[in-house]
């Protein structure tokens, strides 16, 4: 399988110099190259996804797909995995999607250590609604919601998974593309909760090439196991000042995956009838 | 001798009160009644004043009366609020460690003093009024013994030495051997209960829900036997994630039930519309309470009939059934899953708190026939279109991983493939696509019997009602000699069914528990008038003498 098999016939409506293209571009050769090792077969690869810019992926991916609503891609993608382990599930969600409509499900994915992949399209604008602020917008955005200046400060995603138990937390940027293909594998094939921040750029309502260019490195010499060294480098950049930016896998470490505690409810009682009778005779 | 009994339980939330009433229903079971048991609870863990009316009578009863023959109770709250209740001859039983201010002619007995005599847990006191009860009521003793050893893990000694002493402490008052009727033994179970057994009848693979009264009992009942049926039961972050979740799994081939009340539904209503789009298969059990917003939790009413009828944005076909006994509640939960997922929609199972939590005697015989309702599958032909539309608009399903098969569901307007769309043409006929199916679902309902009729067939007055309030009022309406007529399915509404159980009515009354009248405006816009109305919507349910005197007056 070559990448462009995984292309669809939709007319592809992002604008030009989105960063969705490069996480389109990305995850394509990285599926098609795990399939072709026969690591995770196409078939049982499923794409869910919120609504916003990033959801039209699953009209451009010709994958297994369920374009869910906004916020919701999260507990989709659990019910999914939890129904069908061999299933390899990959969500693609925006930063107002996971962020803000649907925190509460991130949180818990994190939590629970479900074993999916989480890649958030995270451009710190709402895009498809044509520009207002987002959790991770920096503070004094000037958007159509807050034309005097965002008040507020943002949240830092990979902090809010870290306290939530995540076990795979990495951050990838649109404009780093071998790096980011590196992260995406490496998260996919993580055994629980993989998420990756991508800082994607809406060229359109916030072009932060520049800044992102200027500021982001590549982890080095960094011991993604250590929890106490994986918060240094979290905090090294706050999504407000205008400090370092480092990018690839921050945390990782091993743990149940909450699958786990469901793999043995899975066969077909074949006399439902007579089950149902052997229960009510408890009730005589 | 009386041909029905009734016994109300009482005492402080704690005392085991819903316990208690589950014993003395199947010592009744024992002797060949048919039982009712209304359990009646404030929302709170400890304290307050619960109590139980458990009914016994040789004929099938779905409903309690105010009326009680014996009264047993705990604490001195139950004696001064139920006393009413008393009928001629009743028997009063009371822990006389606890009441002081007996009322004339009651049985007081020192229930404290025997659990720590015989060495009992202090919840214990409850079994005594039991061992009380047999001897007043002429229960024999192996029965009681029979019951107590099945019911009480715990303990048993203890407890049935507790029991002896409530049963000798009263010896003297009984009434001889209690008469026996001819009922088939038959299970005393909850509604919730039943419910989760209908899912797992029907082949449930998931439950997903987050708690709330009075829906909760299904969650606890699945949960509990999810080892021997092999099920997922999974209590998640909040009810939008137990929407989402469940239709993950049924994206992935998993036959799935969620369940909740009014307010939990408020948050499941944008996977409602999900499910109607991206046409998954569900079925959402909706137990209603007395609301508006938080209400009373613990306590009924049927108020929430146009709200689930209309969840949810947008025009998508979907099935609301409304069962309204024991028998009911299983087969039609075996059959929601089965029609969600031939017709790939949202069903809603709509009970209420006196359905969910009262208890029944169940026969499974007069719930037989489930049908066997398949879901259309992909048979592996050609390129995999997951909403190709056939002439009847039903899609053939695949699962993931199936090689060959791309599988995408999309809650935007879509195209056959399952990728989104805009264009004008493709809209309409996606939406013609979903009305396809609603008719074909019309179709399929007519082999189903959506309307019941109780009562006299032949009377020109009929009572209409719709849920848990059919077994008192088919009870009454028989009594009466009125006509009952109950709808079963209530969305798509089955109009044709109803005007053939209305012929030759001439005047309509409509009884419901809710304060507007829900059923009787649903079927004014098929053209039919309730001329009355009879509602209460105090969060209790109507009892047979409640009910017999508010017919009486409209009848006037």
């Amino acid at each position: 399988m070559k990448p462009q098999d995984l292309g669809t016939t939709a007319q592809n409506t992002w604008c030009p110099g989105c960063g969705n293209f490069a996480i389109l571009n990305a995850i394509k050769p990285v599926l098609a190259e795990l399939d072709g090792a026969g690591i995770v077969p196409i078939e049982n690869v499923v794409v869910v996804t919120g609504i916003g810019c990033h959801g039209k992926i699953a009209d451009y991916l010709h994958l297994n797909s369920f374009y869910a609503i906004h916020g919701r891609a999260i507990p989709v993608a659990t019910g999914i995995k939890l129904a069908n382990p061999d299933l390899n599930v990959i969500c693609f969600v925006g930063d107002g999607d996971a962020y803000a409509e649907g925190l509460d499900h991130l949180i818990f994915a994190a939590k629970r250590n479900v074993e999916i992949t989480t890649i958030v399209h995270d451009n710190r604008v709402y895009g498809l609604t044509t520009g207002q602020y987002t959790p991770t917008s920096p503070s004094g955005f000037s958007g159509r919601s807050t034309p005097g200046g965002l008040e507020v400060s943002p949240i830092n995603p990979l902090e809010l998974i870290f306290a939530s138990g995540g076990t795979f937390i990495a951050r990838g940027y649109s404009n780093r593309i071998d790096l980011l293909k590196e992260t995406m594998r490496e998260a996919i094939l993580h055994r629980g909760f993989a998420f990756v921040d991508v800082l994607q750029v809406c060229a359109t309502f916030f072009n932060m090439y520049d800044l992102y260019n200027r500021r982001t490195y590549a982890l080095e010499e960094h011991d993604p196991e250590d929890p106490v060294l994986a918060q240094e480098r979290m905090r090294e950049w706050d999504y407000n000042s205008e400090g370092p930016i480092p990018l690839g896998v921050f945390h990782r470490r091993a743990a149940p995956t909450f699958a786990d505690n469901f793999e043995d409810k899975n066969s077909k009682i074949p006399d439902l009838e007579g089950e149902v009778r052997r229960v009510l005779k408890g009730y005589i | 001798m009386r041909d029905e009994i009734s016994v109300l339980v009482g005492g402080r939330a704690g005392d085991g009160i819903a316990e208690a009433g589950m014993v003395i229903a199947r010592l009744y079971n024992q002797l060949g009644y048919c039982l009712y048991q209304y359990l009646d609870y404030p929302s709170l863990i400890r304290g307050g004043h619960n109590f139980a009316i458990v009914r016994a009578a040789g004929k099938k009863i779905g409903a309690h009366r105010d009326g009680v023959d014996y009264l047993l109770a705990l604490n001195q709250d139950t004696i001064d609020r139920h006393l009413w209740r008393l009928n001629e001859g009743a028997v009063v039983i009371y822990d006389s460690d606890e009441v002081k201010a007996p009322p004339a002619g009651g049985t007081g007995l020192p229930l404290k003093s025997f659990v720590r005599e015989a060495g009992a847990p202090p919840i214990a006191r409850n079994v005594g009024l039991i061992g009380a009860l047999s001897g007043a009521a002429g229960i024999e003793e192996e029965i009681v013994e029979k019951v107590l050893r099945k019911e009480i893990p715990k303990y048993i000694d203890e407890n049935l030495e507790v029991a002896r002493r409530g049963r000798a402490g009263i010896e003297e008052r009984g009434d001889g051997r209690a008469e026996r009727r001819s009922y088939p033994c038959c299970p005393v179970i909850t509604g919730n209960e039943l419910i989760g057994l209908g899912l797992l009848r029907g082949g449930l693979d998931a439950y997903v829900a987050y708690p709330m009264t009075p829906s909760s009992g299904v969650l606890h009942f699945l949960a509990g036997v999810a080892g021997e049926f092999s099920i997922k039961v999974v209590h998640p972050e909040n009810e939008i994630a137990v929407i989402l979740m469940a239709e993950g799994f049924a994206y992935a081939g998993k036959k799935t039930a969620v369940g909740t009340s009014g307010g939990g539904f408020c948050l499941m209503n944008e996977g409602m519309s999900l499910a109607g789009m991206a046409e998954i298969p569900l079925v959402v059990l909706v137990s209603q309470r007395a609301g508006p917003s938080t209400g009373v939790p613990t306590y009924t009413a049927q108020a929430d009939l146009p709200f689930v009828m209309s969840a949810g944005q947008g025009e998508f076909p979907r099935l609301v059934i409304a069962p309204g006994d024991a028998e009911e509640a299983f087969f039609w939960s075996a059959t929601a899953l089965g029609l969600a997922w031939r017709y790939q929609i949202p069903v809603v199972l709509l009970s209420d708190k006196t359905l969910s939590e009262s208890a029944y005697s169940f026969n499974i015989e007069e719930a037989r026939d489930i049908p066997d309702i398949a879901p259309v599958l992909w048979d592996g032909e050609g390129d995999y279109q997951r909403y190709a539309s056939p002439e009847d608009g039903i899609s053939p399903l695949a699962f993931p991983p199936r090689a060959g098969a791309v599988v995408k569901a999309n809650s935007y307007a879509h195209l056959p493939s399952g990728i989104t769309t805009e264009e004008a043409r493709a809209i309409e006929r996606g939406q013609d696509k979903l009305l396809q199916k609603e008719s074909r679902l019309v179709e399929e309902l007519a082999s189903l019997k959506t309307v019941k009729v109780y009562g006299d067939p032949g009377s020109s007055t009929a009572i209409l009602c719709w849920g848990s309030n059919k077994g008192v009022s088919s009870e009454v309406g028989e009594e009466l000699g009125l006509r009952v007529v109950a709808p079963v399915v209530v969305s798509p509404f089955p109009a044709h069914r109803f005007r053939e159980a209305l012929q030759g009515v001439e005047r309509t009354i409509s009884v419901e528990t809710n304060s507007t009248g829900q059923l009787a405006r649903l079927i004014r816009s098929y053209g039919f008038e309730a001329d009355d109305l009879i509602l209460k919507y105090d969060g209790r349910p109507f009892t047979v003498e409640g009910l017999m005197e508010r017919l009486l007056e409209v009848a006037a």
